[in-house]
């Protein structure tokens, strides 16, 4: 667009009027045939077969983790049927992450991932995530053997019954297909370490946040050690932060950010529909207020109820699209539509004081800003 | 008039490729339109009836799934060996996940599952087995894992098809779940 509004503005100058005008349209008609939106395709390489041998440890039989990798915790993290999680990135020896792009930030190739899951202080699984030579991510997830011992390589179709959970259901390591229908679904894979969430101040009322573990990865971390370069010096003075109205907002759309931004934002495949639930670090305004608020559901799922019109009513969170397909698992309505076997309570809770409380705050956070 | 050399000469360039893409899309149509036909879309998207020589596609409803005037409002109950059941129609599905029915196909702009997928999200929907590439997951006995292993191009071709063959007005209903 930049490129058509530059050729525009050189069209109504007298000069190289001809040229421009020329230029202009060959540029549109080549752009015009060769716009082709990209299609996600599948990682061929094959990951290896054991956890031992992605070099998270240093030595397996204590499990002891490599210090040269740094564990590190997003401020607001993807619930999964209340799992307790640690993770690690391990960059190349050298090698650093280009942050000019505080969207997406750019991984050196070599980049590994883990985030383990444990239940009730059992390992359960360990996913993986190594950027290769091409720039493509493998993909991979180990199931851990019940005595916690070992940690084999889960077959692309995933793995059920991987542990018991309440009411009869257990824990499914998801497939391939289903890892990538998260990571895939924006304009980076990796959802959990980016500018938003590792910001220098994290939101205290962040549901399930975790304690930052030694040695404390933020951003102020990664760009003093030189690990981070390029991000925009604006970001380290004023750390990104949820726009919000009030406390209880901030942590409801940053909850949303964590939990169904990564499929619900505007690069994605899905941005059709029109939901926008990323947050991002450089926009102004709130997408995800105003793609809910009042905002029309635009094709009700199987199952949901008919009253519910709008993704947000406010002041009615019983009759809110969001809440309806937030507290399901029914498996045609639920969201988040896979990752989850269990309705998650606290952000059900979370959601519905949002949305009791919206619109009395929003008409006074805007009294107040037309105040100023 | 001064532009008059700038606009031919685009005109000129697009031109001799609007044939050819016309050319190109009708291809794609008619390919889609046999792999449709060979890949067995037909045997459950469109309703089935007793014809003269026996049970056949109703082509006047073609691909426009389970008929919203057959109402089913459970599974059935079978007893084993048998796993399942289906309907006369071929539409309707019975087994451990519940009660599925085959998805209107058409391009009505009401009722057509398709009417709100970008040619991308229907090839996601084939390859990861979810609606509308990420949603939730499409239910049996839908053959996805084998439809995923098409190519990009023929999947194109399969949507281009699908986008234009007559429009049916027919709202399928929702699945059931399994009985608890």
């Amino acid at each position: 667009m930049a490129k058509v509004t530059a050729i525009t503005e050189q069209l109504r100058s007298n000069q190289g009027r001809h040229s421009a005008a020329v230029g202009a349209m060959l540029i549109l008609t080549f752009g015009l045939l060769k716009s082709v939106s990209a299609v996600p395709q599948p990682a061929t390489a094959n990951p290896p077969a054991t956890l031992k041998d992605t070099g998270l440890y240093t030595d397996f039989g204590t499990l002891l983790v490599d210090p040269a990798h740094l564990t590190f915790a997003p401020q607001y993290p993807l619930w999964s049927d209340g799992a307790t999680k640690r993770r690690w990135i391990s960059l190349p020896p050298g090698k650093v992450i280009d942050g000019s792009d505080p969207e997406v930030w750019i991984f050196p190739v070599g980049t590994r991932f883990w985030k383990e899951f444990s239940f009730n202080g059992q390992r359960v699984e360990t996913r993986y995530l190594e950027r290769r030579a091409d720039g493509s991510w493998l993909y991979a997830a180990y199931a851990w053997s019940p005595d916690g011992r070992e940690a084999h390589l889960v077959p692309v179709r995933g793995k059920r019954g991987a542990y018991p959970l309440a009411g009869g259901r257990s824990h499914t390591i998801p497939g391939m297909t289903d890892c990538k229908a998260c990571h895939q679904g924006g304009a980076s894979e990796i959802l959990g370490f980016s500018t938003l969430q590792l910001s220098s101040e994290p939101d205290p009322g962040s549901l399930h946040a975790e304690l930052r573990p030694d040695p404390g990865v933020d951003l102020k971390y990664l760009v003093d050690r030189g690990l981070l370069v390029g991000l925009p010096k604006t970001l380290l003075e004023t750390p990104p932060r949820v726009a919000a109205a009030t406390a209880t907002e901030r942590a409801a759309l940053g909850y949303m950010h964590g939990n169904c931004g990564h499929c619900h934002n505007d690069q994605g495949s899905l941005r059709n529909i029109g939901l926008f639930l990323r947050q991002g670090v450089k926009d102004a305004g709130q997408p995800a207020i105003d793609s809910t608020v009042n905002h029309p559901v635009k094709k009700p799922a199987p199952g949901q109820s008919p009253d519910a019109v709008l993704r947000v009513e406010p002041e009615h969170p019983e009759r809110s699209g969001i809440m309806q397909r937030v507290g399901s698992r029914y498996p045609a309505l639920q969201m988040p539509p896979l990752g989850t076997e269990l309705v998650d309570d606290e952000a059900v809770a979370l959601l519905y004081r949002w949305i009791s409380e919206t619109a009395p705050l929003r008409k006074e956070a805007h009294i107040e800003q037309k105040g100023r | 008039m001064r532009l008059a050399l700038p606009l031919m000469l685009t005109i000129a360039l697009l031109v001799p490729s609007i044939a050819p893409a016309q050319d190109t899309t009708s291809a794609q149509v008619k390919r889609g339109e046999y792999l449709v036909t060979v890949g067995g879309c037909h045997d459950c998207h469109t309703p089935w009836i007793i014809g003269s020589g026996g049970p056949e596609p109703d082509m006047k409803r073609a691909l426009s799934g389970h008929p919203q005037d057959i109402t089913i409002t459970a599974p059935a109950t079978v007893s084993p060996p048998w796993g399942g059941a289906m309907t006369p129609s071929s539409t309707g599905w019975s087994g451990p996940w519940g009660v599925s029915f085959s998805a209107n196909l058409t391009p009505d702009p009401e009722t057509g599952v398709l009417r709100d997928f970008t040619e991308q999200q229907f090839i996601q929907t084939m390859r990861t087995g979810r609606h509308q590439g990420q949603g939730r997951q499409i239910l049996p006995p839908m053959p996805w894992p084998n439809y995923g292993q098409m190519t990009d191009d023929d999947l194109k071709a399969v949507f281009a098809y699908l986008r234009q063959i007559p429009p049916v007005k027919n709202k399928v209903p929702d699945p059931i779940p399994p009985k608890r």
